[in-house]
């Protein structure tokens, strides 16, 4: 049985190998991940990004004399002027990057306004355009200054006035929870894609050529013929995977270096890597033998590509519900569910918070969910309505 | 000789989908392919299923090689039933038919050894029995061609090799010379009949009445899913060539039954 099993297995594999288009069709997904997210972060640091050279301007009308002190602090050339309409124009056109309009004697005003007279407070408007990035920084740079100088004016409490030193999160745990939150849904989709370009072509493509009824007419076990295929296929899978998780993670830091510069996959240990490995090869068996069975009922590699598509929906489903719930399930219940248990596991790998028991149950559910599928596409191999529906 | 192969009343019908219902202009939702045959082949004949398209030649043979189910009745293949031991039918059989398509992407060295494999041939017979069969039909000058730079004969060389590559005692062929340019036709028609003096048994099936004279011992004529005639070549044809026999079968019973 083993040794037949074996046989098969070696015929994907040797089948899929010697074909270099299919192996550069592993190898190009990873590689296009990492050009296309290398290059999205850059452009993305481009959009969003400060020329650090340039020198806002910001026009000032009614400008009080606190503010002469304060805003120079911002280093923006400040200018003075009355024209309300040809300066909001000029924002609008991008000439000039903010318009701040106080209110006549602001700072008289400020002073002898109280909070509980409940008339309306004296109102600063600022002008910007958000389409430009170096209005929308001048933007928040004097928003921010105003707010500093409102609460000093009426500071009855500080909170966090020592600066720095609050965020006790450690860089682990920044870049954990972004990795949890990212990597599940792209795994998710990875881990589809890998499947279903190699399983239909085995199963659907060799009804379509006839090859699979050379097979069935000799001694082999059906189960034999199916583990076999599920088995190599799996493996396949995860070569693609491996490729697409491998780009995705070198790419991950540029693509994010405008926001943060903690991104980095290494804070994983290998224990975690190895818990990582076996719940995607568990979710992987799952997936293609979902995908294999699909395949068996469909006469083309067309048609079971059709089939396939509620397998995509269902693995991007899991996928964006591990972007939610703030960490893995603790509820041991969850991991018995095929598929969103993996999804559960590999949140809490990603975020630390992973409970070993739940991944045993994960693989040992998805092994056995594997095992009922192995056995309803034997049976699927036996019946002539479905080997010989060409 | 005794009987290696018996066929009981084997029965098999197929729905007929609405669109081969529309496309055939027929209201009958079941069609009988074939209908309660019943013969039997000895050791170390050549037996012949001598009918016209859609007689149920195919359909019979199939069954034998236990791709598709009987409805009913049964065939005893080498001491196992098609229907109860399927899995030891197809460790004593040999099956070949135009149907049955080898991958593109191998060499017929690698499918030899593959399809040894799966009939767990020993490694050392298996390479003696490759080089014997590959010098006999001249396939080690394309052994490591892949399949899909061959041409059709050279195909239909592999496929035949491959189907014994277990050394059955039955050997069952569908149409074994359909699409084969004369040369080819010619090697295989020999080694059936080098088969034939190994005492293996051989059932083919064909509408070419010339093979069926040239190569069978004995010859069944199937119309309409039934058993006609079935006897010694010489019995079935009555002093008439093979050919006239079958039309004047064909127009009794086709008339008969209309």
């Amino acid at each position: 049985m083993k040794n037949s099993i074996f046989t098969i297995m070696k015929k994907e594999l040797a089948r899929f190998f010697g074909d270099k288009r299919m192996v550069v069709s592993i190898l190009i997904p990873g590689i296009l991940i990492y050009v296309l997210y290398s290059f999205m972060g850059g452009a993305m640091g481009d959009a969003f990004g400060v020329d650090e050279e340039y020198t806002p301007t910001v026009q000032a009308i009614h400008l009080p004399a606190s503010m002469e002190i304060l805003l120079p602090q911002t280093g923006f050339a400040i200018i003075a002027g009355e024209d309300e309409a040809a300066a909001r124009e000029a924002v609008t056109d991008q000439g000039l990057d903010l318009l701040l309009v106080f209110p006549e004697d602001f700072d008289r005003i400020a002073a002898e306004y109280e909070v509980s007279s409940g008339q309306p407070a004296p109102n600063v408007e600022i002008y910007y355009n958000s389409a430009s990035t170096n209005s929308s920084f001048a933007y928040r740079t004097v928003v921010g200054l105003l707010d500093a100088y409102e609460a000093q004016m009426v500071n009855k409490f500080d909170v966090n006035a020592g600066g720095e030193g609050y965020d006790l999160a450690t860089a682990e745990d920044t870049a954990g929870s972004f990795f949890s939150m990212m990597m599940p849904l792209l795994l998710m989709m990875f881990l589809y894609s890998g499947c279903a370009a190699v399983a239909p072509e085995s199963i659907a493509g060799e009804k379509e050529r006839g090859t699979i009824a050379t097979m069935l007419i000799t001694p082999i076990r059906r189960s034999d013929v199916a583990l076999g295929k599920i088995l190599a296929l799996s493996l396949i899978s995860m070569l693609s995977a491996a490729s697409s998780t491998v780009g995705t993670v070198l790419a991950l830091p540029k693509m994010m270096g405008g926001v943060t510069d903690e991104v980095s996959a290494a804070i994983y240990s290998i224990q975690d890597y190895l818990l990582l490995a076996a719940v995607i090869l568990s979710a992987v068996l799952v997936i293609v033998t979902l995908i294999s069975i699909l395949s068996a009922f469909a006469k083309t590699i067309k048609e079971a590509q059709t089939y396939a598509m509620p397998v995509m929906l269902l693995a991007m489903g899991l996928g964006v519900s591990g972007m939610f719930g703030g960490g893995a399930s603790q509820e041991l219940v969850n991991y018995c569910i095929p598929l969103y248990n993996s999804v559960q596991c590999m949140v809490g790998v990603f975020s630390f918070s992973v409970l070993p028991l739940g991944v045993a149950v994960t693989v040992g559910i998805n092994a056995v969910v594997t095992l009922l599928g192995v056995f309803i596409l034997a049976k699927m191999f036996n019946s002539e309505t479905i080997i010989f529906s060409r | 000789m005794g009987d290696i192969l018996q066929v009981q009343g084997l029965t098999k019908t197929f729905r007929l989908s609405a669109k081969q219902q529309k496309l055939e202009k027929s209201k009958e939702k079941v069609r009988t392919a074939v209908n309660g045959l019943s013969f039997t082949a000895r050791e170390g004949e050549i037996f012949g299923l001598l009918g016209p398209n859609g007689a149920g030649k195919t359909t019979t043979l199939r069954m034998l090689a236990t791709l598709i189910r009987p409805d009913s009745g049964d065939a005893v293949v080498d001491g196992a039933s098609v229907v109860r031991e399927p899995d030891q039918v197809r460790s004593r059989i040999g099956f070949l038919t135009s149907e049955l398509k080898l991958e593109d992407c191998f060499t017929p060295n690698y499918l030899f050894d593959f399809f040894a494999d799966l009939h767990k041939v020993d490694p050392a017979v298996r390479d003696q029995r490759k080089r014997s069969l590959f010098d006999r039909f001249g396939i080690d000058k394309f052994a490591e061609v892949k399949v899909a730079n061959l041409s059709t004969g050279m195909k239909q060389k592999v496929s035949l090799v491959v189907s014994i590559v277990h050394n059955p005692d039955i050997i069952i062929f569908d149409e074994p010379t359909n699409g084969l340019d004369v040369l080819t036709a010619k090697v295989v028609t020999d080694f059936l009949q080098q088969l034939r003096n190994e005492g293996k048994t051989i059932i083919v099936s064909t509408h070419i009445f010339s093979l069926i004279e040239k190569l069978c011992d004995r010859v069944g004529i199937i119309i309409n899913g039934k058993m006609i005639v079935c006897g010694e070549l010489d019995r079935v044809c009555g002093g008439m060539n093979l050919e006239d026999r079958f039309f004047e079968i064909y127009r009794e019973t086709v008339g008969e039954a209309e």
